[in-house]
């Protein structure tokens, strides 16, 4: 199965990367553009029985490994 | 006594920080690769600047998982006196040795020059011998050394005497002119709840020597052989 999972730094920590871009897209004249966060994007092979285990497996990875839970937060989606 | 500088795949300035305890100091030294399980019998432990991993994934989130991180991790339980410089501060954030983070420096750029810091605190064993308020002057070599934690986190650390060391400009007043990356409250440095973990984003390693344009560093590694030899005042090259 494979499972993705998206780490992006917490609303509450500033993202200079993502504040550079959206700068970018203005100078570009995407005026309609607010905000932009930047983050991390990572696609998982996993060996696992179900989509619930896959799913387990793969938090359980994110939060020892992929995400710091000081500055990180994750969502993951399994196929 | 002697010192242990622990080498991961990356790490650039552990012959610095060898160098130092070794020939500047006259201590023994060893380095100690990241897949052995022991420290041989080491006083002190330095974890060294540098690139650990490449900084892939995140500063010092592969490192923390080497090997001989289960027995940094038992010395420092037990009190053993335990510097992470640059590098090895982002390790020891990673590890949860101390708390908090080492965020993108707020330009994005990568800092490369000398710095002064402020030391907060002196009843640490890396920083008993300097005094309150000194300025020391030291380099800065870093991309990722924005400390950040949650306010209640900063809460507990300013409460408790925890941060070590503040960026500031040479008279010792924090500007935000004199933070070179955006660290919040102008953390340079700070340690753990028992004080013998020390992390701090300069590096004092290479500003023990004169003809390095600084021997300000000298004061942290003068501290921990004093800490552990309880000797007097120290004679060192």
């Amino acid at each position: 199965m494979r499972a993705r999972v998206f780490v992006t730094l917490k609303p509450s920590v500033f993202d200079p990367q993502g504040r550079t871009i959206a700068e970018a897209l203005h100078s570009m004249g995407y005026d309609g553009v607010g905000d932009v966060r930047q983050g991390k994007y990572f696609e998982l092979e996993l060996d696992a029985p179900s989509g619930d285990k896959a799913r387990a497996m793969a938090s359980e990875i994110a939060d020892k490994l992929l995400a710091n839970p000081v500055i990180e937060s994750y969502r993951v989606e399994v196929e | 006594m002697k010192f242990a500088v622990i080498v991961f795949p990356g790490s650039n300035c552990d012959h610095d920080a060898y160098h130092t305890a070794k020939h500047v100091l006259g201590q023994d030294a060893e380095f100690i690769w990241h897949k052995e399980t022991s420290l041989n019998g080491a006083d002190v432990v330095i974890l060294p600047g540098g690139f650990s991993h490449g900084d892939y994934l995140r500063t010092g989130a592969i490192a923390r998982f080497s090997p001989v991180m289960a027995a940094v991790t038992e010395f420092a339980s037990a009190g053993g006196p335990l510097l992470g410089i640059c590098n090895g501060f982002q390790v020891l954030c990673e590890a949860k040795l101390l708390p908090g983070a080492l965020l993108r420096n707020r330009d994005l750029k990568f800092h490369c020059e000398h710095v002064c810091v402020r030391v907060e605190q002196t009843d640490t064993p890396f920083t008993s011998r300097a005094s309150r308020g000194q300025v020391l002057r030291l380099p800065i070599a870093h991309g990722e050394g924005n400390y950040y934690a949650d306010p209640s986190t900063i809460d507990e650390l300013e409460s408790s005497g925890r941060v070590l060391f503040r960026y500031c400009d040479s008279a010792g007043q924090l500007t935000d002119a004199a933070n070179p990356n955006g660290a919040l409250n102008s953390i340079a440095g700070v340690c753990n709840e028992g004080r013998n973990i020390v992390g701090l984003m300069p590096h004092p390693e290479r500003a023990c020597e004169a003809w390095l344009g600084s021997r300000d560093g000298l004061v942290m590694f003068e501290s921990v052989v004093g800490a552990l030899t309880g000797t007097g005042v120290m004679h060192t090259a």
